[in-house]
């Protein structure tokens, strides 16, 4: 009896443990894979909430401060309401600033920050000197088109961008 | 002592299960809202519903928005966002996801009455507007 009694004990410790290491590394980063691959992230709330309007952009392509100027201001989400339960927004921030461009080892991050004064906080990711100077080739007629939209679109010409890889083959600018 | 404490976590843990799963159907929203307007749910109108869909308003740049701006004319059809991500069908009978989880309907009525009517939806025009979309086959 009291062998069955530890070993539940121990079951249910083991159970406990296992329970938490799953879900304590919520969006960590598993390894960046190449220049221009982003680490998987696999934030819950980062995915389905910033995600269900446009890609949910990686944390790494802003520094801290700016995401928390996009996280306080979601009632005017660029001319939308994109407000979220003070739970939730403070969840997505949290592993926002964790993974941010200017927190984490991730080597776009590092990219993005080079060009940015340290003061800086843009709002916008397509108005970093990164994301100007990378995309200085395309046209801003091409922008516009309806099959892209706007520059907020990633995946219109990045075919695989809900993978987070931006390399320039799985480039396809649509007509 | 172990045994019992470890049935009874066994137990929250299945009852949490159950009510994360509980879902919400347009009729049990329908329901809610209603009795949040003090109406029967008799009373909940599709007609109010759709038009409540289709009626512009001015929007940002004084282009007219409406739901259909970014839902298209046909709820049953998907849509695209504002962005250009596609958008999952509106009507329950092409998206069986829609309108099982009340948490994720006040979210949107909440943003999205905003956007359009620069105002909240009242709990009438949250009933109406299911009621309509429920009844499109």
């Amino acid at each position: 009896m009291n062998t069955l009694l530890r070993g539940i004990a121990v079951l249910a410790v083991t159970g406990t443990v296992s329970l938490l290491a799953f879900s304590l590394p919520s969006g960590e980063a598993r390894g960046d894979g190449g220049d221009d691959t982003l680490p998987r992230l696999t934030h819950k709330a980062w995915q389905q909430e910033c995600g269900s309007c446009h890609l949910a952009y990686a944390p790494s392509f802003l520094p801290k401060a700016s995401w928390r100027r996009v996280m306080g201001g979601l009632d005017q989400h660029f001319g939308e309401n994109a407000s979220l339960d003070p739970a939730t927004r403070a969840d997505i921030l949290k592993f926002l600033e964790a993974n941010a461009a200017d927190a984490g080892p991730s080597r776009m991050g590092r990219r993005v920050m080079q060009q940015m004064g340290p003061k800086d906080a843009p709002l916008r990711i397509t108005e970093t000197r990164w994301f100007v100077g990378k995309h200085d080739e395309v046209a801003r007629a091409t922008w516009s088109r309806k099959s892209v939209g706007s520059a907020a679109n990633c995946a219109a010409c990045h075919q695989r961008a809900e993978q987070g890889a931006f390399d320039d083959d799985s480039v396809r600018i649509p007509k | 002592m172990i045994k019992r404490l470890f049935c009874s976590s066994l137990a929250t843990l299945g009852m949490a299960s159950a009510v994360a799963l509980a879902a919400d159907t347009p009729g049990s929203l329908m329901a809610r809202y209603a009795q949040a307007a003090g109406v029967p749910v008799a009373a909940l109108s599709a007609t109010n519903g759709a038009a409540l869909y289709r009626t512009e308003h001015p929007g940002r740049n004084a282009q007219p928005v409406s739901c259909a701006s970014c839902h298209t004319a046909n709820p049953k059809q998907a849509g695209r966002t504002r962005v250009g991500k596609a958008i999952e069908p509106l009507s329950p009978a092409a998206n069986p996801e829609r309108f099982t989880d009340a948490a994720k309907v006040e979210k949107w009525f909440r943003r999205n009455c905003q956007d359009v009517l620069q105002r909240e939806c009242s709990a009438q025009e949250k009933g109406d507007f299911i009621a309509w979309l429920s009844q499109a086959k």
